[in-house]
């Protein structure tokens, strides 16, 4: 059954517990803090850090709002990820998680291209630049606990119950109440539909592109089609153009074949003098 | 027939400075390969394509496209006058291809692991598809190119195989191309929602075959025009002349399918909001594709050496142009960092072109590759003179 992660935007207060107990399971080694105007710190995800929470002050009429955004990997449900790696480095979990076989798996086929990188539409692959045989890391759902019916560590450590881990399908039916109980919440999970569904999907107050979501790009709501999709679309085209135009080119060659003069390349050409 | 065995390579003050280059960028690659890809270059999460794939991998790849354009026109539809072109524009091609190899070697992080993919097969991947023909198309030219290597290098039973196996690998070595040369670009439909409408489409694969094909001929025009400048010889004018129709043509097509996908997916008035896409685009467009139909175009360019050759050399600096504008202008907007190449990945770079420059003059120099001089000929004579590679 496929599992997924609610995020209840509102109820996040920016503790950063689930940061910590993130670096703390997956044994990543800290970075020493930045300050910024916006109170991000660390920004984003990166190699060692795997989850990060953003900051965000929304001015809505006269109200002020102060809201706090979980980020990591949203784990889609059919991953860009997966389908541009060409060594198969990435797969999606019948759990949901989304996972990376060289560290989880020790199934070491990972070229290094980064391709994954310019795939995800989030974002959210990160490269360890500094290293001489770098690894991609990102978020991997805690696929280890999930194996063993705990929920991954970050929805552990929340204190108040900003993260709901469970059955994605339940989680769906609960976000679509809580938004339905609630005038105040935005009528859109993030995440149900975006690149075809992830398996985490946030609710929230605040009009989801005043949080760094990406809901349009270029003046057009973002894909509601998998990536996979757009992609395989063109690629079963392959075989055919592979023997279509072969044989083209072969009736050709043999058509003009017969008018043509017999060259002795050999003696048309020679290596230049100096 | 030519039967001489001695090697030879002359090394001029402008040559030393190439092996210069080159000794810099292997240096700064063995640093690369201890100190991991951040030591030597400005990549990151936002930018993890950079110069080496943008403008080695892709623009390489396009660049040597004369390779497969040449052999389709000449062993496929059997025009023969383009036979004294054929030979360089098929080194040029593999050297290309080697260096873009190279190129990728450097770039990739796991570098242990190159050969995966050929036994996990990725095939949902665009990068699957590029990677196979890539690989196979390099061999693929290292037979072509066999059949002239053993004109000087006597080994009577492989050159027998080689040939009666060639129109096999003539044919096999313009499918890989073209499925590969579209494939390179089928890899940016991945990035839907993060590159640019203007160049991203699901028509990119047909746009990157095409303009690889049609900069093939203003490849060749190039590089015959450097070569006889390098050895005193004359250019083959007449050819080059003629290539332009294929270009022109191929180039005519490509605008008006480029400008009836941007009104079909309704984002044609993009070109003209006035952001820094939309500049680019234009010029793109304007400079780099409806000059050169122009001067293509008008008989009174075409005909005359300068004409022919500094419309070819806007046709290659487009493509070069689209490629950047694909892989960095389109992408611009979608992160939220900035990229620019190190001086580490402009050495190296820096690098690889000069030694494809040098392997082209060890080539053309010790194996039959251009046409030879017909000294009759006096009009090329005095073209030329004094400049020495």
């Amino acid at each position: 059954m496929s599992k997924g992660v609610l995020v209840d935007i509102p109820r996040c207060i920016g503790c950063r517990s689930c940061v910590v107990s993130c670096k703390t399971w997956n044994d990543l080694p800290s970075q020493p803090s930045t300050f910024s105007n916006n109170w991000d710190s660390p920004g984003r995800t990166n190699a060692d850090t795997w989850t990060a929470v953003t900051y965000h002050i929304v001015e809505q009429g006269d109200q002020i709002k102060w809201r706090f955004v979980k980020r990591q990997c949203m784990h889609c449900n059919e991953p860009a990820c997966e389908s541009a790696c060409f060594t198969h480095s990435f797969v999606k979990t019948k759990e949901g998680a989304v996972i990376y076989k060289p560290t989880e798996v020790k199934q070491d086929y990972c070229v290094g291209c980064r391709y994954c990188m310019i795939a995800c539409p989030f974002g959210v692959p990160s490269f360890q630049w500094d290293k001489a045989f770098p690894f991609v890391q990102k978020c991997r759902f805690c696929y280890d606990r999930m194996k063993d019916d705990l929920e991954p560590a970050c929805v552990t450590s929340c204190p108040t119950g900003a993260l709901k881990f469970g059955d994605k399908q339940e989680l769906l039916a609960e976000a679509w109440s809580r938004i339905n109980k609630n005038p105040g919440y935005v009528k859109q999970v993030y995440g149900e539909k975006e690149y075809g569904g992830t398996s985490w999907m946030y609710i929230s107050d605040v009009p989801f592109n005043l949080l760094g979501f990406r809901t349009e790009a270029f003046g057009k709501p973002v894909s509601q089609k998998s990536i996979p999709s757009y992609t395989w679309d063109v690629l079963k085209w392959t075989p055919y153009i592979f023997f279509g135009w072969g044989a083209i080119l072969t009736a050709m060659r043999l058509y003009t074949k017969r008018r043509a003069e017999v060259h002795d390349e050999a003696e048309m050409y020679a290596p230049v003098e100096e | 027939m030519y039967r001489e065995r001695k090697w030879k390579f002359k090394i001029t003050p402008f040559r030393l400075l190439l092996f210069a280059f080159v000794a810099i960028a292997a240096a700064a690659s063995i640093y690369r390969f201890v100190y991991g890809l951040g030591s030597v270059t400005n990549l990151n999460d936002d930018w993890p394509w950079g110069l080496w794939i943008g403008f080695d991998l892709l623009c390489g790849i396009a660049l040597a496209g004369g390779g497969f354009s040449t052999a389709l026109i000449v062993h496929v539809l059997h025009k023969d006058k383009y036979l004294p072109i054929a030979r360089a524009a098929l080194l040029t091609s593999l050297i290309g291809y080697i260096i873009a190899m190279v190129s990728l070697f450097l770039d990739i992080g796991r570098w242990f692991n190159f050969w995966r993919p050929f036994f996990y097969w990725g095939y949902h991947s665009v990068l699957f598809e590029v990677f196979w023909c890539i690989s196979l198309y390099t061999t693929v030219q290292v037979l072509e190119f066999g059949e002239i290597f053993f004109e000087k290098v006597h080994c009577p039973p492989l050159k027998k195989i080689l040939h009666a196996t060639m129109p096999f690998w003539l044919i096999i070595g313009i499918v890989l191309p073209t499925l590969h040369q579209s494939s390179l670009g089928s890899l940016f439909i991945v990035a839907v929602d993060r590159l640019n409408p203007l160049w991203w489409s699901m028509l990119i694969p047909f746009f990157f075959v095409w303009s690889a094909f049609f900069l093939g001929p203003a490849m060749v025009t190039i590089e015959g025009t450097l070569a006889a400048r390098a050895y005193g010889r004359s250019p083959e004018l007449p050819v080059f002349e003629s290539l332009t129709k294929v270009t022109l043509w191929m180039m005519i097509i490509y605008f008006i399918v480029k400008v009836g996908d941007l009104a079909y997916r309704g984002v044609l008035s993009m070109a003209f909001n006035g952001s820094f896409e939309s500049n680019m685009f234009l010029i793109e467009m304007i400079v780099f594709v409806l000059l050169p139909i122009i001067m293509y175009a008008v008989p009174s360019i075409r005909t005359k050496l300068w004409g022919v050759v500094t419309a070819s050399v806007l046709v290659v600096a487009g493509v070069i142009f689209n490629r950047m504008n694909v892989v960095f202008t389109g992408y611009a907007n979608s992160v939220s960092s900035s990229y620019f190449p190190s001086i580490w990945e402009w050495l190296i770079t820096i690098g690889m072109w000069s030694a494809l420059v040098l392997i082209y003059c060890f080539v053309v120099e010790n194996f039959p590759i251009l046409p030879k001089e017909e000294h009759a000929h006096g009009a090329g004579a005095s073209y030329g003179s004094g400049f020495h590679a």
